[in-house]
This record gives structure tokens, C-alpha cells and sequence, in this order.
């Protein structure tokens, strides 16, 4: 008790270097007396899977968002109002593209978890790298696809149907965005300080993330471009 | 370079409102100078503001809730005024647009201003005590929430002087609330304020619900919480599942406002009835999201004052559960008049009533707690008994509503008024002054004053029935909501009994403000130095008033239900001999910092300065990425200064074996 606490480096995922001792006493007390035990003995570990609780919780109610933007689709995509339709302004090669960039971005994510796994710093980065460039590789298509749309006459004020398609496919857009930000965070971060536990849990929140968006694009490239260019 | 804004904005002319943006700003500048005067800014950003501890923000929602209560109110007493002179010839003192804007914003204000701070703030204050935690599960993002909720709040009150509120109804309904109908600045306002304080409140969503789950004392299973605990992972649960689509449905109307899109508006394919389904798809679990947290609260008090463990425990935890599931189903009883067809009315109307039958439960197993029980008449108990009077009846017209076929005749009447302001104040308001006066001594250190708080509660309690009970006959015989002028004159007298009643709960807010006063003034005779004053049950009595800064100094181990009673009837030492380092999160003024940013982007969408939005949300992006590279967050707080806290509570034992 009488040795300082060393705090591994990072916030919330203090662990104590004297923690054994500590939890030793605890035990021995809670033994004897049964009443009442230390903080570090039942919480310390369960700060990383609380943190990843809160962000699975936080991915659900993402997930509700999307259910809403994806039932507001199903509703409003026949209501051309006189405009076009979605299987005349689809281009499912391109879309196919996008989609292949998205997809392999989730298994060089992968692959930076097992580099992050096996402790291999430099590496990790490197496929963050990776994702990243794949990343930005599938935003710009959407972007272009999206100015090609406008361009033409075809923008998100033409009918209720482009509305809401421009709206969940940028509100998905917007959400790759964000991911990219805190990949180039994560990347800055883990070159600073190495794989530290904080470093540790946010990549694995990250690859979460990053794999939740994926499963969304399945959902966006079924309904929106699949049955709209069979309709 | 301004936007939209000019100085025309305020109005300038309407002695009314300038009347009461004078009075906010004087306020505002007194407290502003008091604490200039008592040198006082230093501790308050360094203790309060930038604070991670719950129970600090618990209290911060608290005065939050009470200041907006106060607000709301005085739209209340603007209503009932308007409505009790505005017959035949006399055309009242508030112009038809102007009402509309009071009735939207104390709509508005009451729900997501008053009732949803009040409830966040008692369960910051209590639940992490009540699971025998030190903390909550992210304690800065909770600060967060805070934050942005008071941003909002903020909003809707800069609204009266900058610009004005919506006039579309607290809910907004599309295509009254698109551009083209409402082409000025307040149902931006509305929307702004709304969307900021809902991502703050899914923010607490997420906290509580990691809190619940994770951080239990060890022992305490699931079938072991306390009830309030229970309760209030349901409300979380339904805030996470019911807040996402209040976001989209507000986003969405966004769309529609500022890029032209056409997902309410009557034109190019849009379709309003989706706005009506969208956001009572939030807004229906929204009524429980109040509602629920409170059924915990009443539940804590009943067997507290009456001596019992709580009658049905298993069926009071399920039919929380029951109802929070089939509050998720109901949302189309608020407009079976849309013509959705029978088929589809019918099982709305059949799911609503069956709501009634867990709510039935859970009001005879608080009367078979207090059956035989030696109950004791104090303040949270009779906030108590009047919900339970109160809340049946409202429950009741409630079955009535469900019933589509009369649905069709009391659609939008004062009928439905009565019956949701009848749930409302005698559920939600009484619970949360049965919480308060119950918490207090745990919150505050010191009990509140009796004697008002009676008195507060009979003027409640008589003007809640003066002022609503004429509102379901006035409903019957055709009034409907939100009238700024009428010709019916048989409607006129009721209206002035409403109105008197009104007053009469106003005698009980002013009765609140002085408890409040007179309870701090009084504060060393009441302190309570055991820490259980009530002779309470769970966690958060076992430990001295107010709670230390960590909670517990000692994590309890929980064996029973009802941990703390079971403590004491096996006679468990409180104090203790030994005590160790604890693990302490530091304050940050990142949350604030968040929500300051995410305040001017807010303003600045609302009044078209595109500019200022970018800088402000640079602002937000910046400072969570600034945070994220920021490793000071917690520090111990060192077994010696544990020890001298304890001592000054007489919880410290010499070291024995």
C-alpha cells in the first residue's frame, strides 16, 4: 500500500502496478469479514469491456438511426413525383466498384487488428494506411455519383424519392467520413505512443465502427441500388 | 456576414416579451454579478462546470429542470389567462401568432426542459450510489450531456429575445412546420434545441445503461437492484432505442428547411403523415422514457415509509420490462384519426390497453406494500398517495382515448389535455417532488422543510384538479386544444375555473421557492449526520450525507434484496479500519468546451451565418480530437485523505484483529 500507484499510460485504463498485492488483502478481507471488498479488485478489468459495452450500445442506436432513414427510403422511393427513377439513373458497374472499395477496406481493417493483435506497430499503421486510401477511394465515387446526379437535373429537391436516396446514402457517406477522421487520429496516435491499452481498445472500437458501416453499405446497395434498378 | 440576423430580430415593440426579456436578462446578470461579487467564478468552473462527478451533475439538471419548470410555468399561466378572457367580443391580451408560439414552447420546454433534466438528474444523483458504484461508466461524457441539454435549453430561452419560437406545436408537425408555412427562425429554433439536447440525452442512454450493466457492487444481481434501478434501465434502454429516430426526424425536416428536399412537404412526392408516424415513433416510448424512472422512484418510497420490503418485487420488475416493450407499439394512437383503417386502429387500440394492465399491477403491489405497513405521513409520501389517486385517473380517461371510435370524438379536445397533463403532473411532477424531498438529505446533506412542502403539495394537489377537471368537461362538450379565442358560452365558465386553479398550483410553486429558501436558511438544524434518515433500504443510505466525492470507501457486498436493510439486520460495522488509494476520474472542460462549440453551430444554422457553423463545428471535431491525445484524466485519491473524509463522518474504526 505504501508504493505509489504506476499508472500505465491512458486514462480510463489505469492499471496498478501494486494491483496483486491489493487484491490479495481484499480477498483475505473479504473473507473474513464479508461486507465490503476494494474498488481495484472487482472494477480494473472491467473498465476495457465497459468501454466496449458503451460502444456496442452506441452502434445499436446508430443502427436505429439508419433503420429509420432505410424505412423512409422504402416509403418515399416510388414517389417520383414525374422525376426519374432509380433504374434510370443507377450505374450498377460503378456502384460495384464503390462497393468492392468498401469491402476490402473492412479486411485490411481486419488485417490491422491481427498486426495490432500480434504487436506489430508499424504494421498496423501501415493497413490503417490502407483502409484509409480505400476509404477515401470510396468517397469520392460517392461524391462524383452524387455530382453526376445533380448535374443532370436528377438532385435531392427533384422528388421525394431523390431525398431520401441522397440522404441515406450521404447520411452513410458522412458516417465513412467521420471513420476516416479517426483512423487518421488512430494512426497519429499509435505512431506517438505506440500500442498502448487506450490505443488498444479505441482500434478495436474503430474496426467496430468501421465493420458496422460495411453491413449498412449491404443493406444501402440491396434496397437502394439492386431493387432500384430491378424496379 | 450576419446572416439572416438583424437587429429587427428582437422585438422591440411587443411590450410583453420585452417585459419578460427584461426580467431574464436582470436575472441573469444578478446571478452573473453575485458571482463576480463573492469572487466565486474559479470554484465554480473548476468544481461544477467542468465537473465528472455525478453527483455534482446530478444537481446541475436539478437546478437546470427547476429554472425551465418556472419558465414553462409562466406560459401555463399565460395560457389559462388568455383562454379565461378570450370569449365573444373580448379577444384577450396574447394575438393568435404569439400564443401559438407560448403553447409550442411550454410544450416543449416541459418535456425536454423540465421532466427529461429532472428525471437524468435524479438518476445521476442516486442510481450510481444505489449499485454501490463510485462512478458512472463514462463520467466525462456524462459532463457532455449536461452540457448540450443546457445548450439547448439556452436556445429555446434566446428565442424570446432573439428572433421567435415556433408556433407549430411542441411536436412540429409537418407541413405546418416546412418553409413554406413557417418561413421565420422559430421552428429552427425548435429544431436546433431539440436535436442538440437529444444527442445529449442518447449520450446519457449509453452511460446509464454500460453503468447498470457493468458497474454493480458484487453480489448485486440483476434480481437484486433496487426498483429505481430497474426502472431506469428500462427508461435508458427506451432512450436508446427511441431518441436515433427523433434525430433522423429532425434531420429530415432539416432537409427539408434548408437544402429544399421534399420529405413532409405537400409537393414533388413528399408526405406528411410519415413526419406524424416518425416522430411519435420516438414519442410515444419518449411518454414511458418520463414515466418509468418515476414508477422506480414511488417504488423506493412506498417500503421505506411503510416499513415493508416491497410487496411483488419479480412483478414489478416485469411489468416494467412489459411496459417498456409495449410502449414501443402504441405510437399510433395518437392519430387513429389519419385514416389508417380499422384493422390497423384496432390493434393499436388494443396494445394501447393492454398497457393498462402491467400499469394495474404495478398500483396494487404499492398498496399491498403499504397494507398492514406502519406508514409514515412525511412529505414523499404524500407526493405519493396523491399519484396514486391522480395517475389512476389519468390512466382511466387514458383506456378511454384507446378506444378508437371515441378516439374519433376527443381527438385533439381539451378532453386529451386533461388526460395527458393528468399523467404528466400527477406521474411524472409528483414523482420527481417525491424524489426530491426523499433524496434531498442524500443530495444536499439536509432534509427540506416539512411544513412547506406539505403545504406545496395540497396546493398541487387541489389545483391540479381545479385546473384540469373542467378541462374534460370543457373537452366533451367540443373545446379543442390550443383555441386563443372562443364564442361558446357555456365553455366560459369552466375556462375561469381552470384558470383558478392554475393560480392555485402557482400558491404551490411560490411555496416550492421558498422550501427551497427557507430549507438552505435552515439548513444546520435539519443536516443529516447518519446518513439514513428515513431508515432506508438500499445502498445509497448505507453511506454519510452528502455522499463523499467517491461514493463508497469500501465497495459493499451485496446478499440480499433491499442490500442496505439486510446490512443492517445482520448489525454490519459501517465503519471500517483500513482504507486504500481510490481511482478517480479528473475534470475536464472538454464537455463543456463540446457543447459551448456545438451551441454556435446551432445559433449560427439557425440564423443562416454559414460561416460561423464551419468555425463551430471545427470547434467540436477540434476539441475532441485535442481530448483524445490527452492522457492526465484520473488520479488516486490517497488512502489518508479517504481516511480523514470518513473520520468526518465518525466512520473510522482503529485498526482491530
Amino acid at each position: 500500500m505504501s508504493n505509489d500507484p504506476i499508472l500505465v499510460q491512458g486514462g480510463n485504463l489505469a492499471l496498478r502496478r501494486d494491483y496483486a498485492d491489493h487484491a490479495a488483502d481484499a480477498l483475505r478481507d473479504l473473507r473474513r469479514s464479508g461486507d465490503a471488498v476494494d474498488f481495484e479488485v472487482e472494477h480494473h478489468h472491467d473498465v476495457a469491456a465497459t468501454i466496449q459495452l458503451g460502444f456496442w450500445i452506441y452502434l445499436m442506436s446508430d443502427c436505429l438511426l439508419f433503420s429509420g432513414l432505410f424505412a423512409t427510403y422504402a416509403l418515399l422511393s416510388s414517389h417520383t413525383a414525374g422525376g426519374p427513377a432509380g433504374s434510370q439513373l443507377f450505374d450498377l458497374p460503378n456502384v460495384l466498384i464503390e462497393t468492392m472499395f468498401l469491402l476490402f477496406s473492412s479486411f485490411t481493417c481486419g488485417l490491422a487488428t491481427l498486426a495490432m493483435n500480434a504487436d506489430r506497430r508499424n504494421a498496423t499503421v501501415g493497413w490503417l494506411a490502407v483502409t484509409f486510401l480505400l476509404g477515401l477511394g470510396f468517397i469520392s465515387i460517392e461524391v462524383r455519383e452524387f455530382a453526376h446526379l445533380v448535374a443532370i437535373g436528377a438532385g435531392p429537391d427533384r422528388s421525394a424519392f431523390l431525398s431520401s436516396f441522397f440522404t441515406l446514402v450521404a447520411t452513410h457517406g458522412l458516417h465513412v467520413t467521420c471513420g476516416l477522421i479517426f483512423m487518421a487520429v488512430m494512426m497519429a496516435a499509435v505512431l506517438k505512443k505506440g500500442l498502448t491499452p487506450t490505443n488498444r481498445a479505441r482500434l478495436v472500437n474503430l474496426s467496430l465502427f468501421w465493420h458496422f458501416l460495411d453491413i449498412i453499405w449491404v443493406g444501402v446497395f440491396s434496397l437502394v441500388y439492386l431493387f432500384g434498378v430491378a424496379h | 456576414m450576419f446572416g439572416k440576423l438583424t437587429l429587427s430580430a428582437i422585438p422591440y415593440t411587443n411590450p410583453i416579451i420585452m417585459g419578460a426579456v427584461a426580467f431574464m436578462v436582470v436575472c441573469v446578470l444578478a446571478v452573473l454579478g453575485a458571482i463576480t461579487y463573492l469572487g466565486k467564478w474559479k470554484y465554480l468552473w473548476t468544481e461544477w462546470l467542468t465537473s465528472v462527478d455525478h453527483k455534482k451533475i446530478g444537481i446541475m439538471y436539478l437546478i437546470l429542470a427547476a429554472i425551465m419548470l418556472l419558465r414553462g410555468f409562466a406560459d401555463a399561466i399565460m395560457m389559462r389567462a388568455q383562454q379565461a378572457l378570450a370569449y365573444g367580443s373580448n379577444m384577450g391580451y396574447l394575438p393568435p401568432g404569439h400564443f401559438d408560439q407560448v403553447f409550442s414552447a411550454h410544450g416543449t420546454i416541459m418535456i425536454f426542459f423540465m421532466a427529461m433534466p429532472f428525471i437524468i438528474g435524479l438518476m445521476n444523483c442516486i442510481l450510481p450510489l444505489q449499485l454501490g458504484a463510485r462512478d458512472v461508466a463514462f463520467p466525462l461524457m456524462n459532463n457532455l450531456s449536461f452540457w448540450l441539454t443546457a445548450a439547448g435549453a439556452v436556445l429555446v430561452n434566446i428565442s424570446l429575445a432573439v428572433g421567435n419560437f415556433s408556433h407549430a406545436g411542441w411536436l412540429g408537425f409537418a407541413p405546418l412546420s416546412e418553409l413554406h408555412y413557417s418561413p421565420g427562425v422559430g421552428v429552427d429554433y425548435w429544431i436546433w434545441a431539440l436535436q442538440i439536447s437529444g444527442i445529449g440525452t442518447t449520450l446519457t442512454g449509453v452511460n446509464f445503461i454500460a453503468t447498470i450493466l457493468k458497474m454493480r457492487a458484487p453480489g448485486m444481481t440483476l434480481m437484486r437492484m433496487p426498483v429505481f434501478v430497474w426502472a431506469s434501465l428500462c427508461a435508458n434502454i427506451l432512450i436508446v432505442a427511441a431518441f436515433p429516430l427523433l434525430t433522423v426526424t429532425l434531420a429530415l425536416l432539416t432537409m427539408d428547411r434548408y437544402l429544399g428536399m421534399h420529405f413532409f412537404t405537400n409537393s414533388l412526392g413528399g408526405d406528411p403523415m410519415m413526419y406524424i408516424n416518425l416522430i411519435w415513433i420516438w414519442g410515444h416510448p419518449e411518454v414511458y422514457i418520463l414515466m418509468l424512472p418515476l414508477f422506480g422512484v414511488y417504488s423506493e418510497i412506498v417500503p421505506t415509509f411503510s416499513g415493508k420490503r416491497l410487496f411483488g418485487y419479480a412483478s414489478m420488475v416485469y411489468a416494467t420490462m412489459a411496459i417498456a416493450l409495449l410502449s414501443l407499439i402504441v405510437w399510433l394512437h395518437h392519430f387513429f384519426t389519419m385514416g389508417n383503417g380499422a384493422d390497423v386502429n384496432t390493434f393499436f387500440g388494443i396494445t394501447t390497453m393492454i398497457i393498462a394492465v402491467p400499469t394495474g399491477v404495478k398500483i396494487f403491489n404499492w398498496l399491498l406494500t403499504m397494507y398492514r405497513g406502519r406508514v409514515r405521513f412525511e412529505t414523499p409520501m404524500l407526493w405519493t398517495i396523491g399519484f396514486l389517486i391522480t395517475f389512476t385517473i389519468g390512466g382511466m380517461s387514458g383506456v378511454l382515448l384507446a378506444e378508437p371510435p371515441a378516439d374519433f370524438v376527443l381527438h385533439n379536445s381539451l378532453f386529451l389535455v386533461a388526460h395527458f397533463h393528468n399523467v404528466i403532473i400527477g406521474g411524472v411532477v409528483f414523482g420527481v417532488f417525491a424524489g426530491i424531498s426523499y433524496w434531498a438529505p442524500k443530495i444536499f446533506g439536509f432534509r427540506l422543510n416539512e411544513r412547506l412542502g406539505r403545504a406545496a403539495f395540497w396546493c398541487w394537489f387541489i389545483g391540479f384538479y381545479v385546473a384540469f377537471m373542467p378541462l374534460y368537461a370543457l373537452g366533451l362538450m367540443g373545446a379543442t386544444r390550443r383555441m386563443d379565442h372562443y364564442d361558446v358560452a357555456a365553455w366560459h365558465p369552466l375556462f375561469i375555473i381552470a384558470a383558478v386553479g392554475a393560480v392555485i398550483i402557482f400558491a404551490g410553486v411560490i411555496l416550492q421557492v421558498a422550501q427551497v429558501v427557507v430549507s438552505i436558511r435552515e439548513r444546520e438544524q435539519t443536516r443529516d449526520l447518519t446518513g439514513d434518515p428515513w431508515n432506508g433500504r438500499t445502498l445509497e443510505w448505507s453511506i454519510p450525507s452528502p455522499a463523499p466525492a467517491y461514493n463508497f470507501a469500501r465497495i459493499p457486498v451485496v446478499r440480499e434484496r433491499d442490500a442496505f436493510w439486510d446490512m443492517k439486520q445482520r448489525g454490519v460495522d459501517l465503519k471500517s479500519s483500513t482504507f486504500v488509494p481510490i481511482h478517480m476520474p479528473r475534470n475536464k472542460a472538454a464537455g463543456f468546451i463540446v457543447a459551448g462549440c456545438a451551441f454556435v453551430v446551432a445559433f449560427a444554422m439557425i440564423w443562416h451565418i454559414w460561416w460561423l457553423a464551419i468555425v463551430g463545428l471545427a470547434g467540436v471535431i477540434g476539441t475532441l480530437i485535442r481530448h483524445a491525445f490527452d492522457d492526465d484524466r484520473d488520479y488516486h485519491l490517497g488512502a489518508d485523505e479517504v481516511r480523514r473524509v470518513e473520520g468526518l463522518h465518525g466512520r473510522v474504526q482503529a485498526r482491530s484483529v
